[in-house]
């Protein structure tokens, strides 16, 4: 038998409606470090020709967006000489007068066939004094988010030649301890800035490593509800999930492929963990490792033909970072410097080796940056006991956990160190992001 | 303990009871532990003939009232502790768990799950490697006593089910353990 017999399993919306959870913790942005000279922008609150309130305050979200990437500042309305919303209405003077470098201005719409909104934007180059882009969304007023996400999306786009990370989601893993025998453990699902956060699953047993498919459709995790580690795969838009392992021993650290065709994970069935690959399609189960030391934490490089992984096999128990080959079997150590080394991830590039570090016995684990090529280290963050990274789909930044006080809390910082901004919760432990890759 | 009222919910919505009973069973604390001992003392006196290896450790009548206590007091240990990245033994813990070994070879129908945890340092995953390794230390101890494997099972929690809160070096302590249940 290469894998236990699928069973689909409904038992989630059981145990959702069993449990009571304390309530959503609902995350929320706050910027503690952003780039030198943040590009100015003039966001002018867009006209709505409709009945009643909206929603959402579209510009407001905008906005936010974009002065939480760091990159941005926005100009106060307050400031603004005139409040253009078509580019009839432009001059360009007033907002170069008021040092801003692009302009945003737009219009929503009651197109009068049931809920459907039109919102048609129109962003300018101040400096050249002309249009660089405008497109009309429609969406219903309950998608008012969406969209605010996708314009701050395309302006990100247009401005810093990136693509915008806004209309993606993350998981995350919250726990609330009642006492020492009991806590509640959720498995959340937010916008990236925190927004609109709903609970996936609710346990009174550990949920750990989430992780998304790279359609965005499914997710992995580790869950602990049969008291006992095991692999579970979770369709977002229906709800329904498979168990997929049921292995004696650690059944851990799922990860999907770039291709969406296999799940490497860590299994300890036959005595110690080792990393597997599991082909989703024919159920084939691999041994891809298989050493004495722990052999944990596996990865996928950009080109799906090797796996980064943690292992202790240098001895000491100092856990270091290793790749090895899926054709060959071929493993090749990465990482030298520092006494800890774990949790490794590639970046696109396929040169920059993000991990979890420590530097010597006494010093604080902290994300690190390791340039594989030539060798050097650079520490990425400054927070305490920082571990769980999570790399956004444009790889500009990368969400992880990290400790304040004696609470879990969410971080993320820029692959270039520059802009880093928290996200705190209301009330528990939050932990073990994952970032969505793009939807579209 | 609350773990097993939403293991027993989620296990027979999803298995066989069969396995439900076996995995159940094993719900020992302090106080059951010594407890089931002393019934246990009676049922190999009245049936000490089928086992013939089992029947001098497990009766009360070959001991002194002061060796009773020692006993009874190890098996009231059901919580061992680690250093800081290790699995190794404590010279006490090996003392205690040659007498937890005899309970089970005494009562071949028990089974011990054995937890094992791990400290907030470092990442999750590798952490239950670490639970893992800790668990299987004592695992591995029970059976070099003569303990079966099948009244054996280890399962590692990481970082995820701390005792103790807090970032010092005292509650880390508390943390990296392995659980008799």
């Amino acid at each position: 038998m290469s894998i236990l017999g699928r069973k689909l399993t409904f038992i989630f919306l059981l145990v959702s409606s069993l449990l009571s959870p304390q309530g959503y913790a609902q995350l929320q942005i706050v910027i503690t470090q952003g780039v030198d000279n943040p590009v100015q922008i003039a966001i002018v609150p867009f006209d709505w020709n409709g009945f009643g309130l909206l929603e959402e305050n579209v510009t407001d979200i905008v906005s936010a967006n974009l002065r939480n990437s760091g990159e941005f500042a926005s100009i106060a309305e307050e400031n603004m000489l005139s409040t253009p919303h078509e580019q009839a209405d432009v001059f360009f003077r007033d907002w170069r007068f008021l040092g801003a470098d692009y302009l945003l201005i737009g219009k929503i719409n009651d197109t009068g066939a049931g809920s459907a909104l039109q919102v048609q934007y129109e962003l300018f180059d101040v400096l050249r004094e002309e249009r660089i882009f405008d497109e009309v969304l429609s969406g219903s007023r309950n998608q008012l988010r969406d969209v605010a996400h996708t314009i701050s999306d395309n302006i990100f786009e247009q401005v810093t030649g990136v693509k915008g990370a806004f209309a993606t989601k993350i998981l995350y893993v919250t726990s609330q301890r009642v006492n020492e025998d009991l806590s509640y453990y959720q498995l959340n699902l937010s916008d990236a800035d925190g927004g609109r956060p709903q609970v996936l699953l609710n346990s009174q047993e550990p949920i750990m490593s989430p992780n998304w498919s790279p359609d965005g459709e499914q997710i992995a995790y580790v869950s602990f509800e049969s008291t006992r580690p095991r692999i579970y795969i979770q369709d977002l838009a229906t709800g329904t999930r498979e168990q997929i392992t049921d292995f004696p021993g650690i059944n851990s650290s799922p990860v999907f492929s770039p291709d969406g065709t296999k799940l490497a994970m860590v299994l300890s069935k036959d005595g110690n963990p080792d990393v597997y690959v599991l082909d989703l399609r024919t159920d084939d189960l691999r041994r891809i490792t298989n050493h004495f030391a722990i052999d944990t934490e596996p990865s996928w490089t950009p080109d799906s033909e090797s796996l980064i992984f943690t292992s202790e096999r240098g001895g000491n128990s100092r856990p270091q970072l290793y790749q090895v080959s899926l054709e060959t079997g071929w493993v090749e150590r990465l990482t030298f410097q520092g006494t800890y080394n774990s949790k490794g991830i590639m970046l696109p590039d396929g040169v920059n080796l993000l991990m979890v570090h420590r530097e010597s016995a006494s010093d604080e684990y902290h994300l690190a940056i390791q340039n594989i090529d030539r060798g050097t280290m650079r520490i990425l963050t400054d927070t305490a006991l920082d571990e769980s990274p999570s790399v956004a789909p444009n790889a500009s930044m990368v969400i992880y956990a990290s400790k304040a006080g004696n609470r879990g809390i969410l971080n993320a910082v820029s692959i270039d160190g520059r802009v880093k901004f928290q996200l705190p919760s209301a009330q528990g432990d939050v932990r073990e992001p994952a970032w969505s890759p793009f939807f579209d | 303990m609350q773990t097993y009222k939403v293991f027993k919910l989620g296990m027979a919505l999803l298995l066989s009871l069969t396995l439900m009973a076996c995995a159940s069973s094993d719900t020992d604390d302090m106080g059951d532990a010594s407890e089931s001992m002393d019934t246990s003392s009676d049922s190999s006196t009245s049936n000490g003939g089928s086992s013939a290896t089992s029947s001098g450790a497990g009766d009360n009548g070959g001991l002194t009232a002061s060796q009773v206590r020692e006993r009874d007091n190890a098996l009231g240990m059901t919580v061992f502790y680690f250093e800081f990245d290790r699995s190794d033994l404590s010279a006490e813990a090996r003392a205690a768990l040659v007498h937890h070994a005899n309970h089970l070879k005494d009562n071949p129908s028990t089974s011990y799950r054995l937890e094992g945890h791990a400290d907030e340092r470092g990442t999750r995953e590798y952490n239950l490697a670490l639970g893992e390794r800790r668990a299987q230390a004592v695992e591995r101890y029970l059976q070099v006593q003569g303990v079966a494997s099948r009244q054996l099972e280890t399962i590692s929690y990481g970082e995820e089910n701390p005792v103790a809160t807090g970032t010092t070096e005292a509650a880390y302590a508390r943390n990296r353990r392995v659980e008799l249940h």
